[in-house]
């Protein structure tokens, strides 16, 4: 019937639709798509990974980026107990204030503190970095193109410039890059970060337990997110099979 | 008023009620018995769709209103806090921003319904009218929402879109400054926006109770486009339809659903996620996915029209502007009783190809020449700019007289070939048009540039509706049409 091919092309308006916008960036380099932990409707965060992730941002990241979106409680969701976050929360000190003689002052930070910024402010962010400021990390997967791709393939992707390119002092070449010019210089390498279990100390595993954290930084409900979609669409299939009965039912007399 | 007929309710609570206020006689009425086509498909069942998307989106928005700061230093923040802090706060937020979405793929649907069935057609022209103008307020309240988070989009999004009615002649720029509050897309734009985007969905509301209040004095159309004649032909909307829309209801939440928790950005743009900065140009400045069609027609005009395109344009479309302006003269005049009869011998101008073709030559003549005859076309009229903006809010206010363009008497497109044909090739041409939207501005295809692609489908996309519709009103001869509703479903379940 004519009616199911007009649905067809309704079908198509809807999926090509996005489609097409999401493939509107232009011309961004192509992203190698990775295999992670947490795509896929079923997908979780790998914990151990998380937890090695948060080691590089804390050990290199941390020096130049901010994360300004996660406190220390937040750490529970990577398998720290609350006594752990406490720890790693009183490794960092805040400022706090102002107390009752009117003074700031500083103390040890606790669970409910956020992790510091780098910088004093935005300012002192770009000065320090030859005027491009490095951004916040919180929310960089989801700020990007394919964001964890994307991070991947950036922190995996300093090579020597292609003949015909000429850097500037402070400028470096990166295959994932739009323009492949970056400020950043090559953040990791090979046997940097010294891991506490057997993971492969390389440049590409980092890159991958990074992309992990910062996933989880930036989409922390997704693991209930998935879980509660799994929920919600069992009930509304059943839902919608028992209403197509009724249905029937209800037009028997009719057809 | 109704209560002489009204029928006695057993339940002495119910009739206590109804005697004083009869809101269940009412509700009776208008979706218990209501006399409804028996032969609706699923198209029928999107207007329900999109007034469940209204209510979700209203009920939404209200909770998120309450954890939402409208100012430049909070909004993003407020927004962040709302996705991790707030319980249950991401869903609230993946329902609102997907409900936007799928709030306008009912709409989408529900138009082309109209469109397909000609449901717009006589006696259903304002219930139609009504319809355009919430689709349109649905737009206003859209673009508002998208600027509340202020991520790069939002600010960068806004500044393109109000830059647009500087455009307007004379009073553009005042009006700009106006809905800035200021000289940029600034902090009062924001809550001044927030503060729309808080009524208008009411405003929108109040619309859809005439919308629906039109459709139940003139009935509901059918996918067959020809009156019920008794109650052979009607079913009672109560069960029939009320459980035939839960259904369809249900299959639309279940598609609504994968968005909001296994692809809830999808739809979205990544550079939103960064907080507004007014330093920072994005690449590419693109809006939802819903407006790209229109945001395409609006770039597709890149050219100055002169004097001689001007009138090269008044003549293409010479009947149109004449019958819509006798139209409403003969409207307005005949409704302060000023009397018709001075407007009598004015009578309605049919469609010539030859006005088309005449006033293309001139078009492209006066284009050609651009710049080389004092006056006549060394004299800027509209400017590209301007242009664009006609165009762009040209392609929906022609729906308004969507009844007028489309006279044809058979209203359904399963009998009429050659219009179903050329409707469905506009639904392509509306598409290829979301594709040239969703380009940068200085993307290629095929080696041409991206906006000949946009203006040829603009232009087809205003002559279907200001040339081939008229035309095929006359002309086209359709196939004889089904005695009755009932007589056709019985042919159809026998076959």
């Amino acid at each position: 019937m004519n009616m199911r091919k007009n649905i067809l092309v309704l079908l198509t308006v809807f999926l090509v639709l996005p489609v097409s916008v999401v493939f509107a960036a232009g011309d961004a380099p192509k992203l190698e798509h990775q295999h992670w932990h947490f795509s896929g409707p079923f997908g979780t965060y790998d914990r151990a990974a998380q937890q090695r992730g948060l080691k590089i941002y804390r050990e290199v990241c941390a020096s130049c980026h901010s994360l300004k979106r996660i406190a220390f409680r937040n750490l529970e969701d990577l398998g720290y107990d609350e006594s752990q976050t406490k720890a790693i929360a009183a490794e960092y000190t805040v400022e706090d204030g102002p107390n009752d003689e009117g003074d700031m002052f500083e103390r040890p930070a606790r669970p409910s503190d956020y992790f510091p910024n780098p910088y004093a402010n935005d300012q002192q962010a770009k000065a320090t970095n030859n005027g491009a400021m490095p951004p916040d990390l919180s929310l960089i997967t989801k700020a990007r193109h394919h964001g964890p791709d994307y991070v991947y393939g950036l922190l995996t992707g300093y090579h020597e410039a292609p003949a015909g390119t000429t850097l500037l002092p402070g400028q470096n070449w990166n295959a994932a890059m739009p323009g492949h010019i970056i400020a950043m210089a090559k953040p990791l390498s090979d046997g940097q970060v010294v891991y506490e279990d057997e993971s492969p100390q390389t440049v590409e595993q980092y890159a991958k337990d990074i992309v992990e954290f910062l996933a989880w930084a930036a989409e922390p409900e997704m693991e209930v997110r998935k879980r509660t979609g799994i929920k919600t669409l069992i009930f509304l299939v059943v839902f919608a099979f028992v209403m197509y009965r009724v249905k029937k039912r209800i037009w028997s007399d009719v057809h | 008023m109704a209560n002489k007929d009204r029928v006695p309710f057993e339940n002495t609570t119910v009739e206590w009620i109804d005697s004083r206020l009869p809101i269940f006689t009412m509700l009776q009425k208008e979706y218990g018995v209501f006399p409804t086509p028996r032969n609706f498909n699923y198209f029928w069942n999107f207007g329900a769709i999109a007034m469940f998307m209204l209510v979700t989106m209203i009920v939404t928005g209200i909770v998120l209103a309450m954890h939402y700061t409208a100012d430049t230093q909070h909004s993003f923040d407020a927004v962040e806090r709302i996705m991790r802090d707030v319980n249950g706060g991401w869903l609230l937020r993946y329902i609102h921003m997907n409900g936007a979405s799928f709030f306008f793929v009912a709409v989408y649907i529900h138009i082309f319904r109209g469109m397909y069935y000609g449901s717009f057609k006589q006696p259903r022209e304002l219930l139609w009218i009504l319809g355009v103008l919430i689709f349109l307020l649905m737009m206003a309240t859209a673009f508002i929402g998208y600027v509340l988070p202020w991520g790069q989009m939002s600010l960068w999004g806004a500044t393109v879109i109000t830059n647009l009615f500087s455009a307007i002649p004379l009073v553009g720029d005042s009006i700009v400054t106006l809905l800035w509050g200021g000289f940029s897309v600034d902090n009062p734009t924001l809550t001044r926006f927030f503060a729309l985007h808080y009524l208008l969905p009411f405003v929108i509301f109040a619309v859809v109770f005439l919308h629906v209040w039109a459709l139940h004095i003139t009935g509901s159309n059918n996918p067959l486009g020809i009156d019920t004649k008794g109650p052979q032909d009607t079913l009672p909307f109560h069960p029939y339809y009320t459980m035939k829309d839960s259904f369809g209801l249900i299959v639309f939440i279940i598609v609504f659903a994968l968005f909001i928790f296994f692809m809830p950005n999808s739809l979205g743009h990544p550079d939103n996620y960064i907080p507004a900065d007014p330093l920072v140009t994005p690449a590419h400045i693109v809006p939802e996915w819903y407006f790209l069609p229109f945001y395409a027609m609006l770039r597709a005009v890149t050219f100055k029209v002169n004097l001689v395109m001007l009138g090269g344009f008044g003549i293409m479309f010479l009947p149109f502007f004449w019958n819509v302006g006798l139209g409403l003269l003969k409207a307005f005049t005949g409704m302060v009783s000023v009397g018709g009869k001075a407007l009598k011998p004015f009578k309605s101008m049919t469609t010539n190809p030859l006005y088309l073709v005449a006033g293309f030559v001139l078009v492209i003549a006066g284009a050609l020449l651009h710049g080389m005859i004092p006056l006549l076309t060394s004299v800027e009229i509209l400017s590209a700019k301007l242009g664009g903006v006609i165009v762009m809010f040209g392609s929906i206010l022609l729906w308004f007289v969507l009844p007028w363009l489309d006279t044809h008497p058979i209203r359904s497109a399963r009998f009429r070939p050659v219009y179903k044909t050329l409707l469905l090739l506009l639904v392509v041409d509306f598409i290829f048009l979301g594709y040239v939207g969703s380009q940068p501005a200085d993307a290629t295809l095929l080696g041409l540039p991206m906006s000949v692609f946009g203006l040829i489908a603009t232009v087809l996309y205003f002559g279907y509706f200001l040339a081939l519709l008229p035309w095929l009103s006359k002309n086209e001869k359709g196939r004889e049409l089904p005695p009755s509703i009932h007589e056709a479903v019985l042919a159809e379940n026998k076959g």
